[in-house]
């Protein structure tokens, strides 16, 4: 755009033609459909489109401008959508211009840290290549620091993260995703962490009346359908669900439904009757009933593997 | 003397926006790019050594060109040439291969003849700098 010194210089831009045309709406349009629930962060990551589009549009103008800092911290309980936010963010990032490629490289300590010294700064630098361009995910970041052990590499990680994302900052957006409470801690422990994320998104536990809606919107997406009795079944399911230990939001919903269709399954094979197409992509309410969430739930002595 | 191997050698030197645009374009086919150096230029030295490992996975030019800056520090005065591999079964070999850094004094290469065997004449090439 600058290298183009004879071409004069717009004196308006129009922000709506922009929004349109950047396809920035595209993507908060499908961010409203098929996200349900999070209001904070849907308002969050409009706001930051409009700051995005603003900044893009002053530096159209010639005025002056700076890179703002896109790194960003999800912070929130699991199962409430992260991942799948930070994935749009990629695709937004990159319709307005600020990555080059918008791909989302997704991340573990695993794959930062090595296990012998020497070993973790070839490693994280891989990692930095890979996502040059894009989009860099930490999942559960607190991970990459262990204070309670001295010879833990994860220090090591940190510094050259830091650096990157210091020094390349037109190259890589990075974000740390994790529970809030460690997620707090982790920042307390690294100063220079905090200061250098801009953006600290919240993400809320969805309300029951949500998760019943996202229930339904997996089924579908997997071409089944509730008939009347369960969608009812799956309300009561959510409500009891939420007061037992590991309850996981949408995760726990996804779990939920996977053991549902098992139970159908079940029901249509113990059943010896022809089955039509209706039969077949119907979720009962016998298939949800059966959960032991309903029966007194879970072992109170948190068993995992037998809890639902 | 210039030494020409490769793409591009009679061109003059590329920018590191055009070695920027060509590795995007080798990134574009599949192709993994590797970053290699020498300080010896003869023609039948092949065998370069590999700064780092050949680099599978990326999706943009600046990863290879962090490695170049970083070998072009600690190499100044040494040939740097950047490889692309193409892994497709059935071709599995470096199908694009450029220099991008050459010393400020290139040595020179001087021809040697030695008579042998009677009248025989032997021609080897040797490097001076």
């Amino acid at each position: 755009m600058d290298d183009v010194a004879s071409e004069p210089k717009p004196t308006a831009i129009d922000l709506r033609a922009e929004f349109e045309t950047s396809g920035v709406r595209e993507v908060l349009e499908e961010l409203d459909a098929e996200l349900i629930g999070l209001e904070p962060v849907k308002q969050r990551i409009r706001e930051t489109a409009a700051l995005l589009l603003v900044d893009r549009a002053r530096k159209a103008l010639g005025l002056a401008h700076d890179t703002p800092t896109l790194h960003m911290s999800f912070t929130g309980n699991p199962g409430t959508g992260k991942t799948t936010v930070a994935q749009k963010m990629a695709g937004l990032l990159h319709r307005l211009g600020y990555v080059r490629r918008g791909h989302l490289v997704s991340v573990t300590r695993d794959d930062l840290v090595g296990q012998y010294i020497g070993h973790t700064a070839p490693k994280t630098k891989e990692v930095m290549k890979r996502a040059m361009g894009g989009v860099l995910f930490i999942d559960e970041a607190y991970y990459l620091y262990r204070p309670d052990n001295e010879r833990d590499y994860g220090q090591e990680a940190i510094e050259i993260l830091l650096q990157v994302m210091e020094n390349n900052r037109d190259d890589l957006v990075v974000i740390m995703a994790g529970y809030a409470d460690r997620m707090d801690r982790f920042f307390s422990a690294n100063p220079g962490f905090r200061s250098r994320i801009a953006h600290h998104i919240d993400f809320p536990d969805y309300s029951d009346g949500e998760l019943g809606e996202i229930s339904e919107k997996m089924l579908e997406s997997q071409g089944y359908v509730f008939d009347a009795a369960a969608r009812r079944a799956m309300d009561e399911y959510v409500a009891l669900r939420r007061q037992q230990p590991h309850f996981a939001n949408a995760r726990s919903i996804r779990n939920a439904l996977d053991r549902a269709r098992l139970r159908q399954a079940n029901r249509l094979f113990e059943g010896r009757a022809p089955v039509d197409a209706a039969a077949l992509s119907t979720i009962t309410e016998a298939d949800l009933r059966a959960s032991r969430v309903f029966s007194g739930g879970l072992d109170p002595d948190g068993n995992r593997a037998r809890d639902q | 003397m210039r030494i020409t191997q490769g793409c591009f050698s009679f061109l003059p030197d590329l920018t590191d926006e055009e070695i920027s645009a060509q590795v995007e374009y080798c990134l574009s086919k599949g192709w993994s790019v590797g970053v290699e150096f020498t300080d010896e230029p003869h023609p039948r030295n092949t065998f370069w050594e590999m700064w780092g490992h050949p680099m599978f996975d990326l999706k943009d030019p600046k990863g290879v060109m962090i490695e170049l800056d970083a070998c072009r520090k600690a190499h100044p005065d040494d040939y740097i040439r950047l490889n692309a591999f193409d892994s497709t079964r059935g071709f599995e070999s470096v199908v694009m291969s450029f220099i991008v850094h050459r010393p400020q004094v290139e040595p020179t290469i001087r021809m040697v003849r030695t008579e042998v065997d009677g009248r025989s004449i032997r021609y080897t090439h040797e490097v001076v700098r």
